[in-house]
This record gives structure tokens, sequence and C-alpha cells, in this order.
């Protein structure tokens, strides 16, 4: 087990490595200047414009931009936004605890869901209960998160002339106005995500009862709801588990639209923004964390996978 | 008889109360309004975006500013009075007496002598972009702690209205002294509000400065500028949660608030200090060419097209290259003299082909380079395809992210064919709308990379003329030259609309958005 866990954790390395480098000279491939981004439209004159350049070291050869920004990031410096001027770790760290709420909110919603809904339609498949999971189900995946977040925020305001805040509380603050504003979001993708999982869950469950231990289980008399919870419901977990950390690790910094619809000030919003004003130190900085969150995401599914299935752990 | 005269006159006495009271600002309440977009650093100086001006400008003073009730009349703002020689080359200012910075400490003369010679000779490091705007002062002087003389090399026509600009915050000398980029990450000037925080991606908050130099005001406790755009801000207006964005709406934003807020809407509209041109690349064939140039001009039905866009666009008003209905504009009944601008649209687009034809270019086709910002972009740029089209101009329609939208029309190396660009200001001042149109070596600006020194020597020479007919009949010398040239053509002016709440009391619209947001006299119902 140890030996597994180690050869997972090494294999991190050079993936992040490899999204740090072509990250770093992918976005120095692309057209534009953040600097004329940054004067936008502005009388300046080029000896102003190259000066800006100078002072953010842009004008240095890109390996030696590399080499400095590699060796900084070793050390856990990520340098300072080109934008702003603050350090990249605060601009993300104030955003952080918003888009890791959100995303594990929307999980709890998803798993409280998925998992049930998922079980109940594989158990009474083809009857009305399985229609109405499925219908339910599907019409998760067909609609986008953004659009649901959108027609509930027209529909509290014509209804009640009410939307959520537009700031955000921390919930050790204040958890009265912290749930106002992110249930909402929470509740869009959560649908989403609870129906892919339901999904998952069901075609799992499906697959599981054709298996020949849970048949063994029948023929020796086994109570079926201890046949479900026992044998199918674990083994079924499997493929799920991994749906939802890839789900979650989406969440983090892939909720750009939903956070635009419900004026979020999450990660999301924060990558478009560097996008849109070519903030390279903040876009690398912004991608190495999702791929470490997404890295992470993995490796605790894989753990997750040993907990679950002993053929792994004793491998 | 004369209990009813007493009742009536005691009747007129209390209504008389009432209205006055319902007139005279309440002190108190926090305005939150929103900000389309949020600013790079704290430095007015290096700074050229309404997103900072909304919430930073409340915290600093100016020297002069503009009456924002009364536009464009200029009043003093930490000048208290001031002169100007005869010969246009000494200002001097008075100014005002015990005011305090937001630290405590008390400004005086030095400070506005830092703070411009900040402006208009940047220390290393750091960035001015309005140096060329000074550059006519060869000194500056403080004989005493309440008076600051200006002195120029040669006349400037707009530097009175200069010093009334918002980018000029007045900082604090000891502050600069001890670091001149202090001002990039730190707010302290004299202005009526404090700065609180400023919580990224989220909100900026001021609190009332209790020791603003004018006494009884700010009446707000404070103000929340939230960082909100698009369909989540004008959500938030229409529920209340804000009570203005100050940029400005679309016409279709605009109706739907008024159907929202009922009367508690509040609408102001102006015409707008900015405009959209079209920039030809004339480094580029057949746009080297004025008679294709010209063609394209004379195939745009301005008066035509301000009619409809009005209706989805904020574009409204037809005019040259100033904003019609400042003073030294053109009339309308001259503007419609000058190529391109005539209402006869069928006899302007006969022409058009003819230029064309004798051009070369009959079946001449180009690609539009564009910003893939809804408003007013994408609707002028379509109009404009329309236009050209109808005299058989074939235009593709490129709409870029504003960084590659920039990367296109970079000064050294343009790309582009013909570009819909922005001539945007914070006043009306023939010094600053006509940059676009000098020659590349003369104007930052200017994206066309033409060279035409009869343009420049007229724009030097109204520029300096203090003698206000001459400077008009020179400007229209330059504004034929451009119009007959057309390396860069205006097409329509825009139009601000801006909808307050009807809590939001003591604002009043301007034809710029830059200007009139110290927030010194607004209060909430």
């Amino acid at each position: 087990m140890l030996r597994y866990i180690i050869q997972r954790m090494l294999l991190m390395i050079p993936t992040l490595l490899g999204v740090a480098v072509l990250c770093f000279f992918m976005l120095r491939l692309m057209p534009g200047d953040p600097v004329q981004m940054m004067m936008d439209g502005a009388n300046v004159s080029k000896h102003v414009l190259d000066a800006e350049r100078a002072r953010l070291g842009l004008d240095q050869p890109i390996y030696i931009q590399f080499f400095k920004w590699l060796g900084a990031a070793l050390t856990g410096d990520f340098g300072y936004s080109i934008w702003t001027g603050k350090p990249v770790l605060y601009e993300i760290g104030i955003r952080l605890e918003l888009s890791l709420q959100v995303a594990v909110m929307a999980t709890i919603l998803a798993v409280t869901l998925a998992l049930p809904l998922g079980t109940l339609s594989a158990i009474y498949k083809d009857t009305w209960i399985d229609h109405v999971i499925r219908v339910f189900s599907v019409a998760g995946l067909a609609v986008p998160s953004f659009w649901l977040g959108m027609i509930i925020i027209l529909g509290l305001l014509t209804m009640f002339s009410w939307i959520p805040p537009l700031t955000f509380t921390p919930f050790m603050q204040d958890p009265k106005a912290n749930l106002l504003q992110l249930i909402w979001p929470a509740l869009a993708v959560g649908y989403r995500y609870s129906a892919v999982s339901t999904r998952m869950m069901r075609s799992s469950i499906l697959e599981v009862l054709q298996e020949d231990y849970i048949r063994t289980a029948r023929a020796k008399g086994v109570y079926e709801r201890l046949v479900i919870s026992r044998h199918a419901l674990r083994n079924a977990l499997l493929p799920v588990i991994t749906v939802i950390g890839i789900e979650f690790a989406f969440l983090f910094g892939g909720l750009v639209v939903t956070e635009q619809v419900f004026n979020l000030n999450g990660i999301g919003k924060l990558f478009v923004m560097a996008v849109s004003r070519g903030d390279y130190t903040m876009i690398q900085a912004l991608v190495l964390l999702v791929s470490v969150v997404f890295v992470l995401v993995n490796f605790v599914i894989d753990m997750l996978y040993a907990v679950f299935d002993p053929r792994i752990r004793y491998r | 008889m004369k209990t009813l005269r007493v009742f009536a006159g005691f009747l007129l006495a209390l209504l008389s109360i009432c209205a006055w009271s319902a007139a005279a600002p309440v002190d108190g309440g926090v305005l939150k309004f929103a900000v389309g977009a949020e600013p790079p650093n704290y430095d007015c100086h290096a700074q050229s975006s309404f997103a900072f001006i909304h919430p930073v400008r409340p915290h600093y003073s100016t020297l002069l500013k503009f009456d924002a009730a009364n536009y464009p009349k200029i009043i003093g703002d930490l000048a208290d009075s001031w002169t100007v020689a005869k010969d246009g080359l000494t200002y001097t200012f008075k100014l005002r007496k015990g005011v305090k910075f937001h630290d405590g400490s008390t400004f005086s003369s030095e400070d506005i002598k830092a703070t411009y010679e900040r402006i208009r000779k940047p220390p290393p490091g750091v960035l001015s972009l309005r140096e060329e705007g000074y550059a006519d002062i060869s000194g500056i002087e403080t004989p005493d702690p309440s008076t600051v003389v200006f002195r120029l090399k040669k006349p400037n026509a707009s530097m009175l209205a200069n010093f009334a600009s918002p980018w000029d915050c007045v900082y604090s000398a000891a502050k600069l002294k001890q670091d001149p980029r202090f001002p990039e990450r730190n707010i302290m000037g004299t202005g009526p509000f404090t700065f609180v925080e400023h919580v990224a991606g989220s909100h900026w908050t001021g609190k009332k400065f209790d020791g603003y130099f004018e006494k009884g005001k700010p009446h707000l406790n404070g103000y929340i500028a939230l960082f909100v755009a698009g369909a989540p801000m004008v959500n938030a207006l229409a529920a209340g949660e804000i009570m203005a964005e100050f940029r400005g709406h679309s016409p279709a934003d605009r109706d739907r608030l008024v159907k929202a807020l009922g009367d508690r809407a509040v609408v102001q509209e102006s015409p707008w200090v900015c405009s959209l041109v079209v920039t030809f690349n004339t480094k580029k064939k057949p746009f080297d060419d004025q008679r294709v140039r010209k063609a394209l001009s004379l195939s745009i039905d301005r008066w035509g097209g301000a009619q409809a866009l009005q209706k989805i666009a904020l574009v409204r008003h037809v005019g040259g290259l100033l904003r019609p209905g400042y003073d030294l504009a053109l009339s309308e009944a001259d503007l419609v003299k000058m190529p391109g601008f005539s209402k006869d649209i069928s006899t302007s687009r006969a022409e058009a082909k003819k230029l064309l034809a004798d051009a070369g270019q009959p079946n001449l086709t180009f690609t539009l380079t564009n910003r893939n910002v809804p408003m007013p972009y994408t609707p002028v740029g379509v109009f404009l395809i329309d236009q050209w089209r109808q005299i058989g101009v074939n235009v593709r329609h490129e709409q870029l992210e504003t960084k590659l939208y920039l990367a296109a029309q970079q000064k050294d190396s343009p790309t582009f064919d013909a570009a819909v660009d922005f001539n945007c200001d914070y006043m009306d001042e023939a010094n600053l709308q006509l940059q676009k149109y000098l020659s590349h070596d003369k104007s930052a600006i200017n994206y066309a990379g033409q060279t035409d020194r009869v343009l420049d020597d007229l724009y030097d020479k109204q520029s300096g003329e203090l003698d206000r007919k001459k400077r008009i009949g020179l400007l229209r010398e330059f504004e034929k030259r451009a119009l007959e040239q057309n390396y860069t053509i205006p097409t329509i002016w825009w139009h601000r609309i801006v909808i307050t709440n009807s809590k939001l009391k003591g604002w009043h619209i301007t034809p710029s958005h830059y200007v009139g947001q110290d927030l010194a006299d607004v209060w909430l119902d």
C-alpha cells in the first residue's frame, strides 16, 4: 500500500512540471501585450510602454523569464499579478474560500441526491420510479448550470424583487448571509452534478447486480436489502467516486459562467479576468493551482479505490 | 375671511417648509453603486479608465474641477481663486486654507507642486499618462503655502481645463518624497471620503472624512463600489440592491430598468464625449489611396444611422471631430457641408462609387477589425458593413478580444485593414479630441499610420491660440482637411444614459463619465 501511495505521489511531479512548461510558453506565443492592455486606448508614448515592460521584466528573453518564474515558484513564490501588482497568492487566496465552499456545497447536494436516486432507479428499473428519476437526471444533464442560474436569479427578482447578496461573507462570520449568497449557485451547479452522478450510480448498480457474487449472495438466501447495501452498493461506488472527484475538481476552477451570472468573486471569474487582461503570472499560477487540485483529487480517488477494492490494496 | 387667509398662509408656509425639506440634503446612509470593471492600481496619474475614477475619485481632490451641475463650468476644488496672465503664460492659484489630508497632515502649495512635477516629469519607475498635457509648463513656483504659480513656455488654450482633470489627484508631497510610488498601493488624499478597504474582484469601500474642507459635506456616511457588470448589474439595480451605475446603460437596459423600478427610476441622458471612429491602415493598399478612404466615408449615412442605432445602441449624435453641442464644434448647418455628412446620401454614394472606380477598386473587399464588446462596437460595426455593402464593398467583420484587437493595431506593425476605434475623453477640448488625427509620430493614439504635417501644424496653432474666434477658424481648417483626407473618420457620437434609484440625490449627468464623481454633493433620500 505504501509503495502504491509513493508511486502515485511521484507521478504528480512530471505532470505538474509539464503543465507549467506548456502553460508558460503557450501564453507567450499568443499575440498581444499585457502592458498595452493596461493602457487600453490611452495616449501613451512608446517610451512609457517600454519602461513599463522593463519594470515587469517582460523585455527579457522568454527562457530567462521562465527560469526566474520556475525558480521562484519552487519556493512557493508565484510572483505578482501584472495587472494589480499584488501577490498572485493573495489574489487567489481571497477567492479560494468562496470557490471551495461552492464546490463543497454542490458536491454535498449532488451526493445526497445521486446515491439514493441512482440506487432506487436501478432497483426499480423500468418502473414509474425509475422513469421519474431518469427524467429528473436527463433534464439535469440537458440544462446548462448557467442557464439554470439565470432562471433562478430572474425568478427571485420577479417574485420577490430580491437578488442574492453581491458580496461574499465568510460562513464563520455570518452563516445566514453566506448561505443566502451561495445556496443558489450551489443549487444551479449541484443539479447538473447530481444528474451526472445519478446516471453513473444507476448504471453502475445495474452492472454490479449482474455479477456472480450477487447471484451467489441471493442463492444463499441473503436478504435483498443486504445484497444491495453490503455487496452491490460498495462495489458500484467505485466509478461514481471517480465522477464525483473529477466533477469536484472541475467545479473548483471551471465555474466560469456561473460565477459571472451570480457575480461571485471566485477562482473562475479570476481566471476569465486574468485571460482577458493577459495577466501571465496570474494565469500561470491559476493553471498550476487547478492542475494541483485535479492531481490531488485523482490521488484521493486512487486511495479510495484502494479502500473500497481490496484487490488494489493487496496488489 | 380673515381666518381663511390665515389658514391659507399657514398652509402655504407649511408647503414651503415641506418643499424646502424635500430638496435639502439629508446626511447619512451608505451609497452602493456598481462599477463595471476594476482598477489595476491606485495611482490616478497612471490610470485612464472609469473603473478607476468611480471608486477612487471620492478620496481625492484636484486643483480645479468641473461643476457637474453646470458642465463645462470650472470651479475651484483645492484652489480658492485663480488668475491667468493676459499672455496666457502664468497661472496663479490661491489655495484653500485649513485643508487636511486623511492622515491629519496639512495641505499646502508644496503638495500641488509635487503632484504636478510627478505628472509632467515622472521619476524613474513612476508611470504618468499625462506628461504631454503639461509639456508646455516650464516651471512651478510656491511663493507661500497657499499660492502656487505655473509658468508656461507658450500659451496653451486648454491649460485651465487641464487643471480640472479628474486624473490629477493631489498627493502629499511628504509621502511622495518618502516614496514616489506611494500612490500605487496607498490611498491618501484630501477628498470627501477616506479609504476603508478594497476587496479585489468584489468591492471598494469609502468612509466619510470628518475633516473634509467643505463644511457640511459629504452628506453620505460612506459608499461601497461593487465590481459588477452586465446582467448582474442590471438585476442589482432592478432589485434596489444598488442605487446607480454611473458609466452608462444601453437603451434596452434603460427600458428594462424603468419598467422594473417604475417611479423609483430616475433617467438622466446626455450627449457623451465619446465616439467610435474608423481608422484605415494607410500603410496598406488600397487604404493609402485618399479616394478609397473618402469613398468609404461618403457611403456612410450617419444621419439615418443615428436615427436607427439610437434605438438599440448607446450612439445617437452626428458630429465631426468634436462633440456636437460643444461650443467649438461645427454647427449642423456647417457639418452637412463636410464630406461624408451630407443628408443627401444617394448623391454621396454615387460619388463614392465613382471614386472607387477611379481608384481601380470597384469590387473592394477588406476586413473590419472590431472589438468584441457588444455595446456599442458590435451594432456600429454591423451598421458600417451594411453601409459599405450598398456601394458594392464586401467587408468581413472580425471581432476580437481586446488583447488581440490591440495587437492588430500595434503601431510598429499594424496588421488590420480598417478598424473600429474609440475616442473618449474626460472633457470637451479640441486639444484632446484631435490627438487621434495627428501624424503617426506625433500621437500615440493614431493607428492610421499617416504623416500629415498640415494637420500637425494646424493643431499646434489652434492649441496655442487664446483668441476664441481665431481658434475656431483654425479648427474649421483642421476639420476640413481631416474630413477630406479621411485617415480616421468619425461615425456616430455616443449618448450617455444613466439610471439611478430615486433615493439617490445630488448627482448630475455630464457629457463625460469621468467628471462629477467625487460624491461630495450626493445624498440619499
